[in-house]
């Protein structure tokens, strides 16, 4: 496939990176040294110009492209760029917005700006933030079919009362499915017998509530989280208090710049927002940070994340969650006591990568350390899966693949192994990354 | 602006402006003219208004020079014209010489002044000493209902209803008139939306006749005759309160009083709001703030009242023509909460003498004279939106100081208020109450001079009364009573209290500093 990639910043070069191995890449952007830097470091075709000028998007030829995907910092520029491309032929669309207005109108008649696809980066962080807060131990949450479907990686804690219980012990409810157990570098296929131990990551599939449910089997003493504080009003930050609001949260929110602390206050009646230094240590003694449930730093660069979910925790709070930009330093994070680093380009990349596969996946989710996916398909005539039951279909496709959920006409279906696929199903699977390839092609 | 007269207001405009607005009027005492034919009664009184509104009009109209309505130009329009319709709607009065304005002498012109000043900005204070049909005739006291009508929704709104010259400064002409933070515009053209207010008004207007006048019609209520039905909505929906009757509502049967009060909710809610309702948006109604907090007041001091009444604790004198009170619920209920909605709609409609009830009651009656109905009502005084801003801005500032860091916008619903309009708030609230404890000072002491017997209660009822373009007050100038008793000047001063009311006070206030007129 042939992809032009308009922006080589952090999320245009990562992208690229990941794409350059099985595509054909082209890569552009208004920026000489970048363009330099990148024709050593990757094996793309770089092009220096204007992403919105038809000129250079000719120039990377376009028109005979399968995708373009443009993802500058600009949201605009972004949008226009794959407008102009769509002039130039019908390569398929990617924009990266960061504000949720465009996405708004895109949503309302999908194709418009001539975007086939939206990515709202600030916005799937932001969902990412508030899944993880909600669920203690969570370490990742995706959402799938609409809502109805959720995968969720758990830390097994130590001394949690699930340590040391096999799968068949710890799975007593009835939607959910163990589909991978991560311990160190190594992915296990779960069996009924199974043992889970302290510091595994469980990759469970199954209902929300299901979910919240293992969730607090987990860790038994943690009540769901009810404060919550957000460090940085950013666009991350607003949407994750709008977000919270939305489910019924009262969080607070610091922010330092006068006039967007006002804009904030405005538009979050909710939130209590806070005009100060989220490091001021003062401040954060006075509102009690401390006593926080979750604190979530959302500040703008990396090393005030860090410093902001630092002294929080230092103070007591509960959990920390903090965005990570630079995708390298979220095992970093994770390691100094940071119980959560998000990586907005992580989300990003989820939602780009499942155009790029052969056949395209409805949703794709990456766990930790690129080891694994969980990939949402709606069921073809061809699957081998479809009208047969998963026990039969199960021996033609490989072991380290697991069924985690089924949705039909809008339903939960647990998977189990009588269970027959119809066509129009939407399967939630988990994968390892080796037999990808395979199991797109089966399933 | 170097070409205009004084050099920074084109007063010329202004002046021009309120020619044509009295030419325009010319068409209003027609009606009492026609009535005047059918019950033959002398016309001339409506012909010769109507003959110095054309004179004048179109005398100051010549002063209209090539000067654009600017923004000064607003404010010195909207002062003006409720100036000089007032004076002009003297005319009646003096020419008829109606009730005790008598001759052409200097107490007589401010007896009518004072008439047509309550009438036009629907205070409904007045200083006819006997109000009758027999001694007045019909066709003037419809002329005094008629002059609340006109200033209800305003007549300068009406003016940007119809001259379409008025598309450029109607806004602001209309942001100084109407009552509240600011005006809402419901259409993108200003006329739309001055035509829009307008017509709903004079919609819920014949709404509240033809209720009236079925109530009456079916036997229910026999005094409630047509002429009556009428001259009651015109004075209904401008939350005016002349009434053609003496005793006011208390002349009618329990079932006219039970059906003015609706219309008097309506009358005293921001007519935006209706305008939402007919787009096919009835939550804008239902879920504003202000109009939930108005029918909260209503319903507080209401149930407060009635209480006092059923345990018959709110009265102090058996009160005459009214069926005994304490004891009787559906009686109690209907005299407390006709005269708080009476009071805080500042319509100052009447259904019993509230004279007669303790001054327990009668002071928490006076707080509800603060209350106000909503902005771009037809209600005077203090309005309900400016005690919520007040009382939300309170509370943050107890929540800012634990958490002085706190951003905390004042909201409306789910809209922040801007800081400058919650300073203004303030600022507007405490130049009320200050022009009314010193107008109660004032007054006080002139009553003092002309050996006028007046309580405290009574003397701030009186002040909050004008101004607050309420109406009736305490003791002398009790609902079923009348100002007459004052000094000529105590009633000038009453008149000023009443324009500068209407205006919401910095309107006028704003003309009256240097700085208005300079740079």
């Amino acid at each position: 496939m042939r992809v032009v990639i308009v922006g080589a910043g952090e999320v245009g070069s990562t992208i690229a990176e990941s794409l350059a191995g099985s595509h054909d890449v082209v890569v552009v952007d208004v920026d000489t040294e970048r363009v330099e830097s990148l024709t050593y470091s990757l094996d793309v075709l770089p092009v220096e110009g204007d992403g919105t000028d038809v000129d250079t998007l000719a120039e990377a030829d376009v028109g005979d492209a399968d995708m373009l995907i443009a993802s500058t910092d600009d949201d605009e520029t972004n949008i226009v760029t794959c407008g102009a491309a769509k002039v130039l032929g019908d390569a398929f669309t990617i924009a990266r917005t960061k504000s949720p207005k465009y996405l708004k109108a895109w949503e309302r008649a999908q194709g418009a700006f001539g975007v086939d696809f939206m990515v709202c980066t600030d916005l799937l962080t932001a969902e990412a933030i508030v899944g993880l807060a909600g669920l203690p131990t969570a370490q990742d949450v995706d959402t799938f079919a609409d809502g109805l479907v959720q995968m969720t990686e758990f830390e097994i804690p130590a001394e949690s009362p699930v340590a040391g219980q096999t799968v068949a012990e710890a799975d007593r409810f009835d939607s959910l499915t163990f589909v991978g157990i991560i311990r160190g570098d190594e992915v296990i296929v779960p069996q009924g017998t199974t043992e889970l131990r302290g510091g595994d990551d469980v990759v469970a599939i199954g209902s929300p509530e299901s979910m919240r449910l293992f969730s607090s089997s987990i860790a038994p003493e943690e009540q769901g989280p009810e404060d919550v504080v957000i460090v940085g009003g950013g666009e991350i930050g607003f949407q994750t208090a709008r977000l919270l609001e939305e489910r019924g949260f009262t969080p607070r929110l610091v922010e330092q710049d006068e006039d967007r602390a006002r804009w904030l206050a405005e538009h979050l009646p909710n939130t209590t927002v806070l005009n100060s230094d989220a490091t001021d240590q003062d401040l954060l003694e006075r509102e009690n940070v401390g006593l926080a449930d979750v604190v979530v730093a959302a500040l703008e660069n990396d090393q005030q994340n860090l410093l902001g979910t630092l002294l929080a925790k230092r103070m007591g709070a509960d959990r920390a969650i903090a965005v990570v930009d630079t995708g390298n330093f979220t095992e970093l994070f994770e390691a100094v006591g940071i119980d959560v680093a998000v990586s907005p380009r992580k989300v990003t990349a989820e939602e780009i990568t499942r155009f790029t596969r052969a056949r395209r996946a409805e949703n794709v989710a990456i766990i930790e350390g690129d080891q694994a996916e969980v990939l949402e398909f709606e069921v073809d005539a061809d699957s081998i899966l479809v009208d047969r039951p998963i026990r039969e279909s199960a021996v033609d496709f490989p072991e380290s693949v697991v069924i985690g959920a089924i949705t039909r006409d809008g339903e939960f279906v647990t998977p189990r192994g009588d269970t027959v696929v119809r066509e129009g199903d939407h399967v939630v699977v988990f994968t390892e990354t080796d037999v990808l390839e395979t199991v797109t092609e089966q399933l | 602006m170097s070409r205009v007269a004084n050099g920074y207001v084109d007063y010329r405009v202004s002046v021009a402006f309120v020619g044509t607005v009295l030419k325009f009027l010319a068409v209003a005492p027609l009606f009492p003219l026609v009535l005047a034919f059918y019950y033959g009664e002398s016309p001339v009184p409506f012909i010769a208004t109507s003959a110095v509104m054309v004179a004048l009009g179109f005398g100051l109209e010549q002063l209209r020079g090539d000067g654009d309505l600017g923004n000064r130009e607003a404010f010195l329009l909207v002062s003006l014209s409720w100036l000089v319709v007032p004076l002009v709607g003297t005319v009646p009065y003096l020419v008829a010489g109606t009730g005790t304005v008598g001759a052409l002498t200097v107490a007589g012109f401010v007896n009518a002044l004072f008439e047509s000043m309550s009438g036009f900005t629907t205070t409904g204070a007045t200083v006819l000493g006997t109000i009758s049909v027999d001694t007045h005739g019909h066709a003037m006291l419809m002329w005094r209902q008629l002059s609340q009508w006109l200033g209800g929704m305003g007549i300068l709104v009406l003016m940007v209803a119809i001259l379409p010259e008025l598309s450029v400064g109607g806004a602001q002409v209309m942001n100084q008139e109407a009552p509240g933070l600011s005006i809402e515009k419901l259409t993108p053209r200003i006329q739309e939306t001055a035509r829009a207010l307008w017509g709903i008004y004079a919609a819920f207007t014949v709404a509240a006749a033809a209720v009236y006048f079925v109530i009456g019609a079916v036997g229910i209520a026999p005094e409630m005759d047509l002429y009556n039905a009428v001259a009651h909505a015109l004075t209904t929906m401008p939350t005016g309160g002349f009434s053609p009757q003496g005793r006011s509502i208390e002349a009618f049967a329990p079932a006219i009083q039970w059906a003015v009060m609706p219309f008097m909710v309506v009358a005293g809610t921001n007519f935006a709001l209706f305008w939402y309702v007919l787009d096919g948006q009835p939550g804008r109604l239902t879920k504003n703030t202000e109009f939930r907090a108005y029918l909260l007041a209503i319903a507080g001091f209401g149930v407060v009242l009635s209480a006092l009444l059923l345990a018959g604790l709110g009265i102090a004198t058996a009160p005459e023509n009214v069926a005994t009170i304490p004891g009787n619920l559906e009686n109690s209920l209907r005299q407390g909460l006709f005269q708080v909605i009476a009071i805080v709609t500042t319509t100052g409609y009447a259904s019993m003498d509230f004279n007669t009830w303790h001054p327990a009651a009668q002071t928490v009656l006076l707080f509800a004279f603060f209350l106000g109905g909503s902005a771009g009502s037809a209600a005077g005084s203090i309005k309900v939106v400016r005690w919520v801003v007040v009382s939300k801005s309170m509370s943050r500032s107890l929540f800012t100081s634990i958490h002085p860091e706190a951003v905390e916008p004042v909201r409306m619903g789910r809209e922040a208020v801007d800081e400058s309009t919650i300073r203004d708030v303030f600022v507007f609230v405490m130049i009320f109450l200050t022009l009314f404890a010193v107008s109660t000072v004032l007054l006080y002491l002139d009553s003092l001079r002309t050996g006028l017997e007046l309580t405290p209660l009574e003397a701030m009822s009186v002040a909050i009364a004008t101004l607050g373009n309420i109406g009736p007050g305490f003791g002398i100038v009790g609902p079923m009573n009348n100002f007459l008793p004052f000094s000529p000047a105590a009633k000038l001063y009453m008149v000023f209290l009443m324009w500068i009311g209407r205006l919401e006070i910095l309107s006028v206030l704003v003309i009256l500093t240097p700085s208005f007129w300079r740079r």
